[in-house]
């Protein structure tokens, strides 16, 4: 189990040593010089030139790698081009925008999807499998702005319940933040809890046919039982995987959620640094996005452990 | 002598009867008929011209004259919906044809090589599927300009790791049975025996995975397009008229709806004939229903 262990740790910090000289890479080979960018077009050459020396633009491209891989380690991202700000404040006040609203999101999509695969998984072939599933196949098929769209006409045009867009800050209140979020929130889980349903059904349906768990109804276990100790637990591994990718999905789907929205958060940032060839943030945000999905990739990797003992022993 | 085969024979026609009797493949199908026909059929004739600006005519609800209304420059909203369905289509379809083409000669050599070469090649597939597709998806489209083309390459890019690993588990499933035995023992190299024995038998999970591929990719489209980073105007496509359709909710939500359901009816017929295939083909999942 440790070696185990110690080879994803392994292969999580290699991949991320790679993607970080890929960002790099990709990012040099970006047109638009940001020296340039940053003191417009009229300013001289001479001038550029003094600036590009002064951001060590001119220095020998491995040693601006290790320099910037180097400061990513001591959270030191570097000064926006853009805003004139250090990176790290700018990518903190956003993540207090984007983390809550796709943890939100990743909650919503588990709570919805999981009691659905049970419910359709224990009804196989019924009229409430049918239906259950497709709804599923609908909401797989929606894309999420599209569906950010209606509800902004549905529940913030027509119903008033809830702002259309931009966020108050947690300043202003957690009910009112809470509140800009939920919207955004629901679109971005719709189509994940879509597909997380039918893995659980499916997973279920695998699990259900195995020999203990007839043992386990053969020994006079009410079906409830048998369904969520024994069934569930066993399925839980595809449903562990599926939440895993998920989560890269959710952060990629703040990209779009947020402009639909309005919101100031890392998605937004990333975009709009993008547009404006605000490398040094491009970076950050990109990396830091990277190194979450990788990091829970092996957290999901380790939950197997914690769900199948059977792994924990294994050498 | 006969050889005796005791799997119930699969013919064409018995495959095709048991087609017809599946309704998500049938539902699936028709819809993805409909939708290639519509584009099609844009080529030739629309019930307006989608270049032609009329702006007495903005912004009006759906009518018998414009059935699902028109645009802030008073366009059909309708003939926008089928010459952007083309966009979609094609932008989806070469994605599938790059990820297709580059993927799975990538994991068919890894699992006919194994060793080193499976694990190297294994570990690049990680480190793609360690970025977000769509942030890369825009990055790529950020670096060499907005557009069709660069859409395609974009979403294309993100297919090859999904067919290389689809490929890989297929082959290493294959590689250990008897006919792989006796090909190799009738002297045929890896190459030959991946062209020739596993490529067929793995030909199921690729087209199913193709499907897949192919409505990911439409909702990708969408999605790059919607951001202003897929086909430029006045090229119609589904995302940019929701972009379009966001700020005049209010005023003309039709802008909006229509562009949206010809997305979801052509992901969900896509991903029905995906589910139908499989169904079909795949005795193993059919035993799951």
């Amino acid at each position: 189990m440790t070696a185990y262990l110690l080879k994803r740790l392994a292969i999580s910090v290699v991949t991320l040593a790679l993607a970080s000289m890929v960002v790099f890479a990709v990012l040099e080979i970006l047109p638009g010089d940001p020296a340039r960018l940053m003191l417009g077009m009229n300013a001289s050459a001479d001038q550029v030139e003094l600036l590009r020396n002064q951001m060590g633009l001119n220095a020998p491209l491995v040693w601006r790698y290790l320099h910037w891989a180097g400061g990513l380690l001591n959270l030191d991202l570097g000064r926006s081009y853009t805003y004139s700000v250090p990176v790290i404040d700018l990518v903190r006040e956003r993540l207090a925008v984007s983390l809550p609203l796709a943890l939100i999101a990743l909650a919503l999509s588990t709570i919805i999807a999981i009691p659905i695969g049970l419910f359709s998984a224990s009804r196989r072939g019924r009229a409430g499998d049918t239906i259950a599933m497709g709804a599923a196949q609908l909401g797989v098929a929606v894309p999420n702005f599209w569906f950010a769209l209606m509800l902004i006409y549905v529940f913030a045009v027509w119903l008033r319940l809830v702002p259309a867009g931009g966020f108050s800050g947690w300043g202003a209140g957690v009910w009112q933040a809470l509140k800009s979020l939920l919207l955004p929130a629901v679109a971005l889980a719709l189509p994940q809890a879509a597909i997380l349903a039918r893995v659980t059904r499916s997973a279920l349906i695998e699990v259900l046919n195995e020999d203990y768990i007839r043992t386990a109804r053969a020994k006079g276990l009410p079906y409830r039982t048998v369904l969520w100790r024994h069934a569930l637990r066993n399925a839980m591994i595809p449903v562990l995987t599926i939440l895993g990718l998920q989560f890269a999905f959710l952060l990629a789907g703040t990209i779009i959620i947020e402009n639909v929205f309005y919101l100031p958060g890392l998605g937004r940032l990333v975009f709009q640094a993008i547009t404006q060839r605000d490398l040094i943030v491009v970076e950050s945000v990109v990396m830091l996005l990277v190194a979450a999905v990788i990091a829970v990739n092996l957290i999901v990797d380790l939950s197997y452990a914690v769900v199948d003992p059977r792994l924990r022993s294994r050498q | 002598m006969t050889l005796h085969i005791d799997i119930p024979e699969e013919t064409f026609s018995s495959i095709l009867a048991k087609a017809f009797r599946n309704t998500a493949f049938v539902t699936g199908f028709v819809i993805t008929l409909l939708i290639l026909a519509m584009a099609v059929v844009s080529y030739i004739w629309t019930p307006y011209d989608v270049t032609k600006l009329v702006i007495a005519d903005k912004t009006q609800g759906p009518s018998p004259a414009h059935w699902f209304g028109t645009d802030h420059f008073g366009r059909d909203i309708l003939s926008m919906i089928m010459v952007g369905a083309r966009n979609s289509i094609a932008v989806a379809l070469v994605a599938v044809g790059i990820g297709m083409s580059v993927g799975v000669p990538l994991g068919a050599f890894a699992a006919a090589r194994g060793g080193l070469v499976d694990e190297a090649l294994m570990r690049v597939n990680d480190l793609v599927f360690a970025f977000p597709a769509l942030l890369s998806a825009i990055m790529i489209t950020a670096i060499f300009g907005p557009g069709a083309v660069n859409a395609i390459i974009a979403i294309g890019i993100f297919n090859i790791p999904v067919f290389a690993r689809v490929a890989r588990a297929g082959a290493l499933a294959i590689w250990p049975r008897e006919f792989i035995l006796a090909a190799r023992a009738a002297g045929k190299s890896s190459t030959q025996i991946s062209i020739e024995h596993v490529l067929p038998n793995i030909a199921t999970l690729l087209l199913v995975q193709g499907t897949i591929q192919f409505a990911l990719g439409i909702l990708a489209e969408a999605g790059l397009s919607y951001l202003g980073l897929g086909a430029q105007p006045p090229m119609p496509s589904w995302g940019r008229m929701l972009f379009d359709a966001q700020t005049r909710m209010v005023v003309a939500p039709w802008m909006a709806i229509f562009p949206g359901m010809a997305i979801v009816i052509t992901v969900l017929g896509l991903n029905l004939l995906g589910d139908g295939i499989a169904d079909i083909l795949d005795p193993k999942s059919r035993r799951q229903r």
